[in-house]
């Protein structure tokens, strides 16, 4: 049982780091796992399945704000975009907050093409971040099943 | 060429003979299968015949002995020998065909010239007249003879008959002549021919030149077929020595080869194999096939599928054995590797139904787990709201009975608060959700805070001591919040059991001891071994080993007599280990008990008192005036009454507050707290004085304290309480505003907190700047906008607002400017203008504060749009760029709550 835990927490500290390198997050998740333990223990899930239910909202907006072909309102979209960075560079989403720079620049410079590009690319990086999240929570979660506790990771 | 052979009855033949492996029905499909094995390979296959004999190695001399001496060999010699039998047979036929047509014509040709002579018959008679005829021909002569003994009756009729003249008869006698020659000539020609096939049939009876065709074809298809197999053949003799082989390795000779058995030629792992094979082949004398690997330096790694088979001779003796390997390498990876998939999947799947059984199980466990701490934690809150009201209530003018009651009622609520508490901190720690802070702290002042507190509620004739060696540092880094709870927990616990006597706290360093792991070993690491001791009722033997367990008491007689939960040696033995450290148990009944925790903490660098304001450290003792209380090692508190309550002060941190006292002494109060509510030092004296005051009446607020330690640590700082305290007072004086008699305890507790407001829309965001706030020990209102922000300005005093820059409807530099033209102009005209619709409030209490200037840090995204230099100019005091991080939002708010 000892090994299984040891093993399991070994398999989220470098899930975890792994997630840092390559940029999925940032110091700001971290933040929020400093949050997490006063009376509210899933408080990252919450705020990070608040913000994945953000994204889907928000570039669904965009995605609807683009589709009107040859009308399309640059400065809803932006609001969108600026909205998503606020909320990725909260909870630590490096790479989408990246994308959402670029996507704001595409915004204000009325770039069409760039646009559409930003936001399938914010897209996909939104999920795979979701799908990749899921399996840290899923780890964190076999680890207490386990009996073990959730290893402090630094960065 | 391969129809031909297709055709060829001998050639099907022989490869059956050669090629046993394959099936049966080879046959007519031997075309086929070459095709569907090497679909590409047509031109060159042609190719690779021309030198097909050169690759070919075979030992000519001995091959035909072998295939003498041999039942296969002689098998096949003899089926050569029949198929050419066969059709010598059929060539005999076919003459004699011939020569019966001849026969018969012949004898055809006789009937007619029967048929002549009968005709001539009368001649006879005179024979004179033909004498050339009877000279020159003695054939026909004799032919004469032989009619005429076969036709006597003839001549009979001959004699009879009559004759016209003798030229006629002459001339007729001449052409029958003649038709007997050409006849005789043909005889003649028949015969010759005769005598010419019977010459060639003679000629083509030599069987050698058709056999060795033959034979040359059989090869040359063998070759073509087995050229590029990967198939090696050979023969061995009874030692296993080669005597023939079929594409051998292309580096070795033939002499490398013939002659020599398996173990000489080849070196490494499956050799000896294949030649133990091969040798039970041979003694079995059973033809069986077998895969070997074969692991050698010349050809490394390969799988041979090896076929062997006895050879007899003709007297059915074993001479020797035939040998055929295709190489299988690769299938037998394949297989190998499928075989492997498999098992794999069949693990895999395995694992995953496990998986999905302790998946299901575990998270039933933790929905219960959950469950259990969300229900706690809903109970808590209006529990929280029903004390408090109590307390509030408690306040109010009631007589002895409805005060009794209401002291039972309280302390009931309060005991199912701590249940609550205990119970949620206990699944925090299980569930591993519980971190630890590494905050600098006094531990000297810890004691001392802890005692106090204890000493405030104390209701027995004791002595609380706190002992504290030299060589404990001043400033350590540690969870002081956990450590408080434990030495809270231990010294309630210590109180509860103990009824004369002393209870106390003693604190030294030790060395490492040796349940730490080398890991933890460090320069800069101290271990403080901490004695909490009574001389109480102590704890029988057979109880110890249950004592730390959840629920447990030392026995039923114990939970009747003294209450509680039962869970707080769990907690504490469980946040100790948490923190790397040990906790354990010495005890003697009726003498005491002793409780020590040993722990690790980490010596901090400095003790300079500046360094010291972090939000965390309950310990704000340097507000207070002792100059010396950071080094003191001893403290006692002792039961006289005075004593006690003069170092209770921080128990009023614990929220609940005698107002009863207040009122003996409220002008005092009032100087002392609210005229200065910002100015912390010197406040605990006011606290104090204020205890003075009160102590006679204050007895039955004293159990509120108890073992509440740890119910809301990390606010709990003197100046927060005192300035609560304040205004509690305040509330009490002015017979309570509305708003506050509703509002809960833990309410009434925010009302005294500096009043923040963050104004941002986007919900992620408030989520998590609250949860921080919440962390820092505030609570702060929300607006989502400017107008928002506006409203709530004009409505509530705030003390700080946090705006973001961004943000629909109003953006916050809008916002700002508006609130600054306010604070100047003391009138909400400019925001009216800009269309903000400005509610009126029954509660002006904003308006108070107008002139002073509020402070608005700006929340920015560090972009171009939102650059500081806007900010400040649009009447910002400064600004966080985002995101906000916990060390940013406390900087921030030193900087203007303090």
């Amino acid at each position: 049982m000892d090994t299984l835990v040891s093993q399991l927490q070994r398999q989220f500290r470098d899930y975890t780091i792994s997630l840092y390198h390559q940029g999925f997050l940032d110091d700001q998740f971290t933040e929020l796992k400093k949050l997490q333990d006063e009376c509210s223990p899933d408080f990252v899930a919450e705020v990070v399945s608040l913000f994945f239910e953000d994204c889907e909202k928000l570039i669904g907006n965009m995605a609807r704000a683009l589709d009107q072909t040859g009308n399309v309102d640059f400065s809803l979209v932006g609001s969108s975009v600026h909205q998503l960075k606020g909320s990725s560079s909260s909870v630590g989403a490096k790479r989408v907050k990246g994308l959402c720079v670029t996507f704001k620049e595409c915004c204000d410079s009325q770039n069409f093409e760039g646009c559409v590009r930003c936001l399938q690319q914010v897209d996909i990086e939104y999920k795979s971040l979701k799908a990749k999240l899921q399996d840290l929570f899923s780890l964190e979660q076999q680890i207490v099943q386990a009996g073990g506790r959730i290893p402090q990771v630094d960065i | 060429m391969v129809c031909e052979m297709e055709t060829d009855q001998i050639e099907e033949m022989d490869v059956e003979v050669l090629s046993s492996m394959w099936p049966d029905d080879v046959g007519t499909q031997a075309d086929n299968q070459f095709n569907v094995e090497k679909p590409a390979g047509d031109s060159d296959t042609l190719k690779e015949v021309d030198i097909a004999e050169k690759r070919t190695m075979a030992d000519l001399k001995r091959l035909p002995e072998l295939l003498n001496t041999t039942d296969q060999g002689s098998s096949q010699l003899t089926n050569l020998v029949r198929q050419w039998e066969y059709m010598q047979d059929h060539a005999v036929r076919l003459l004699r065909e011939e020569l019966k047509i001849l026969t018969r014509q012949r004898e055809e040709a006789e009937a007619k010239e029967l048929k002549i002579i009968e005709e001539h018959n009368f001649e006879t008679e005179e024979p004179e007249n033909v004498p050339v005829l009877d000279e020159t021909s003695h054939l026909f002569r004799r032919f004469r003879q032989k009619k005429r003994d076969e036709l006597v009756d003839s001549k009979r009729v001959v004699i009879d008959e009559e004759f016209d003249t003798v030229a006629y008869w002459k001339q007729k006698a001449l052409s029958l002549e003649k038709m007997l020659e050409a006849s005789t000539e043909r005889e003649r020609r028949l015969i010759e021919k005769l005598n010419e096939s019977l010459k060639t049939m003679e000629s083509h009876s030599a069987p050698v030149e058709e056999l060795t065709q033959n034979l040359k074809r059989a090869e040359g298809f063998l070759h073509f077929i087995l050229q590029n197999a990967p198939i090696v053949m050979g023969h061995q003799d009874k030692d296993l020595r080669y005597l023939f082989i079929y594409n051998k390795f292309p580096s070795l000779r033939e002499q490398d080869i013939l002659g020599k058995t398996d173990v000489e030629i080849f070196h490494g792992g499956g050799v000896k194999e294949s030649e133990d094979f091969k040798r039970e082949v041979l003694e079995k004398g059973k033809a069986s096939k077998r895969e070997i690997t074969f692991e050698t330096e010349l050809f490394g790694s390969k799988t041979f599928l090896i076929y062997v088979e006895p050879v007899y001779n003709k007297a059915r003796e074993k001479i020797g054995i035939n040998y055929m390997g295709m190489e299988v390498t690769d299938q037998v990876r394949k297989r190998e590797k499928m075989a492997k998939l498999r098992e794999d999947n069949a693990v895999r799947k395995a694992m995953e139904s496990e998986l999905t059984k302790t998946i299901h199980i575990t998270e039933e466990t933790m929905r219960a787990k959950q469950m259990l701490a969300t229900m706690s934690h809903e109970i808590r809150s209006p529990l929280s709201g029903v004390v408090g009201m109590a307390e509030i209530l408690s306040t109010t003018k009631l007589d002895k009975e409805q005060r009794q009651l209401l002291n039972v009622m309280i302390s009931s609520g309060d005991l199912v608060l701590q249940l609550i508490n205990d119970i949620l901190d206990l699944s925090k720690v299980e569930s591993g959700v519980m971190k630890l802070e590494a905050t600098k702290f006094r531990p000297r002042e810890v004691v001392k805070h802890v005692l106090q507190t204890a000493a405030a509620s104390l209701k027995k004739d004791l002595t609380l001591e706190g002992n504290i060696a030299d060589e404990v540092p001043i400033l350590v880094v540690g969870d002081v919040l956990r450590i408080r709870q434990i030495l809270t927990n231990l010294i309630s616990n210590a109180i509860k059991f103990t009824h004369r006597g002393k209870v106390g706290i003693k604190l030294k360093v030790i060395s490492q001891p040796s349940f730490a792991s080398d890991k933890e070993q460090n320069e800069t690491s101290v271990w403080i071994c901490c004695d909490v001791y009574d001389t109480g009722i102590g704890i029988p033997e057979n109880a110890l080993p249950c004592l730390f367990k959840k629920y447990m008491q030392a026995s039923a007689d114990h939970a009747r007599k003294y209450g509680g939960t039962g869970l707080g040696l769990a907690i504490c033995k469980q946040l100790v280990e948490l923190m790397g450290g040990q906790l354990t148990v010495t005890s003697q009944v009726n003498l005491g008990s002793t409780f020590t925790f040993i722990l690790p903490y980490k010596v901090a660098t400095s003790d300079d008192h500046s360094d010291d304001q972090d939000e965390f450290s309950d310990m704000v003792d340097h507000h207070q005036p002792e100059p010396d209380d950071t080094t003191e090692g001893y403290f006692q508190f002792k039961p006289l009454l005075g004593s006690i309550y003069s170092n209770g002060g921080p128990v009023m941190s614990n929220n609940f507050l005698p107002h009863k006292a207040m009122l003996t002494s409220p002008i005092k109060l009032i100087n002392g707290s609210v005229a200065d509510p910002s100015n912390s030092s010197g406040q605990s004296q006011t606290v104090q004085v204020e205890n003075g005051g009160y102590m006679d009446e204050s007895e039955s607020a004293h159990q509120y304290g108890n073992g509440n330690g740890h119910r809301c640590p990390s606010k709990e700082s003197e100046s927060c309480s005192s300035s609560q305290a304040s205004s509690e007072m305040e509330s009490e004086l002015t017979v309570s505003s509305p708003r506050e008699e509703e509002k809960t305890e833990t309410e009434v507790k925010e009302t005294s907190q500096p009043k923040i407001l963050l104004v941002e829309d986007n919900k992620i965001n408030i989520m998590v700047a609250k949860s921080m706030m919440k962390q820092l020990g505030y609570t702060m209102d929300i607006a989502n906008n400017g107008v928002e922000a506006i409203n709530a300005v004009k409505d509530t005093s705030y003390d700080l607002v946090l705006m973001d820059v961004c943000m629909p409807v109003m953006d916050g530099l809008k916002a700002t400017r508006l609130i600054r033209s306010y604070e100047e102009s003391g009138n909400w005209d400019a925001a009216i203008e800009a269309g903000v619709d400005i509610k009126t409030s029954e509660n002006d209490q904003g308006c108070e504060r107008s002139t002073d200037r509020l402070p608005i840090v700006a929340m920015t995204a560090n972009t171009l749009a939102e650059s500081s230099e806007e900010c400040y100019a649009n009447g910002m005091d400064s600004f966080i760029s985002k995101p906000v991080t916990l060390q940013k939002l406390k900087e921030c708010l030193q900087q203007y709550l303090q």
